[in-house]
């Protein structure tokens, strides 16, 4: 379990939880990213307030790998464009991919997605896209030079859990590169599935942003995945089609 | 007129580092672009704003 890494594009990581920073007062960060655990937050990027407004950066710990995203983004230019604005800000190469055309349904715009990750990975950026779980299109994005593919697992911000459990399944057995679910986890029991699956990591942000206690969250969901990580590296036990098996020796007493 | 996250100003001839000097942002905490291509901070000094001009001053917020 020691040597168990998470690696991202060549960088590597202990914590297989992404922190999101959103909907909560910065307050909590520090507590949110101590009490999950977490090596990597996700931040967005949005027009500045002048000094006297309180600036995000101050309240991430040190140590702990920025992973600015591109929300607000329509298409793959406006992506490009907020990433390479990501990148002058300071803080690093990676970046979270987020492409949408709806706001109702947030959903990943997957083609616009592709284009992007193709040019921000020549770039030399550590591209993580955010995706709808497509296996052709996680191919073609790891052909484009994705680091990681993170499909959803139902629409961002709803808590419902696994809703496209079956095809995050055939990512995760067909791609190379870590599958990290995002978006839709809403409770520790559903992160800790995704993880018994074999997914590398999981993010989020709402679930623990419209929890009672945030911190408190955070830390059920830190030990729900290390839980699900160790399930996945012990391998499950099986599942009989019917019947019984019996886990006590067969042989019978008190009768004869 | 020069637009600034979407405001139009009438500052067309000033270079990105007096506006900036003329205002209250943490200088170490924005990222620059002009219509679409990034400013770097060593270009502050050089880069003058010109009439029809769009800049987008950004930083860090939350987000997931």
């Amino acid at each position: 379990m020691n040597n168990d890494k998470l690696i991202i594009g060549g960088h590597e990581f202990n914590s297989r939880f992404i922190l999101g920073s959103g909907k909560y007062s910065m307050k909590l960060i520090e507590a949110a990213v101590k009490d999950a655990g977490a090596e990597i937050i996700t931040l967005a990027v949005r027009r500045a307030n002048t000094k006297d407004a309180e600036n995000i950066l101050d309240y991430i710990p040190e140590g702990v790998t920025l992973l600015p995203n591109t929300s607000g983004a329509r298409n793959a230019e406006e992506a490009v464009r907020i990433a390479r604005l990501a990148r002058e800000l300071g803080c690093g190469n990676f970046v979270k991919i987020e492409i949408m055309r709806d706001s109702k349904y947030l959903l990943p715009d997957n083609q616009e997605t592709i284009k992007a990750t193709e040019i921000l990975a020549k770039e030399g950026f550590v591209v993580m896209p955010y995706m709808y779980p497509d296996l052709n299109v996680a191919r073609d994005l790891v052909n484009a030079g994705a680091a990681s593919v993170m499909p959803l697992a139902s629409p961002i911000g709803s808590n419902k859990g696994l809703s496209t459990k079956d095809f995050i399944q055939i990512l995760i057995d067909e791609i190379d590169v870590p599958i990290i679910v995002d978006a839709g986890i809403g409770r520790p029991s559903q992160a800790c599935e995704a993880m018994e699956m074999g997914a590398s990591a999981i993010m989020a942000n709402t679930a623990l942003a419209t929890a009672g206690d945030l911190p408190l969250m955070a830390s059920a969901f830190k030990n729900a995945i290390e839980a699900g990580r160790k399930a996945y590296l012990a391998g499950l036990g099986r599942v009989l089609t019917r019947g019984a098996s019996a886990s006590d020796p067969l042989t019978g007493f008190l009768r004869d | 007129m020069v637009k600034i996250n979407g405001k139009d100003l009438n500052i067309a001839g000033k270079s990105i580092a007096e506006y900036l000097a003329a205002t209250n942002y943490d200088t170490k905490r924005i990222a620059v672009e002009r219509n679409g291509d990034i400013v770097f901070k060593a270009q502050y000094e050089e880069t003058v704003l010109c009439d029809g001009d769009s800049v987008e001053i950004v930083s860090f917020v939350g987000g997931g």
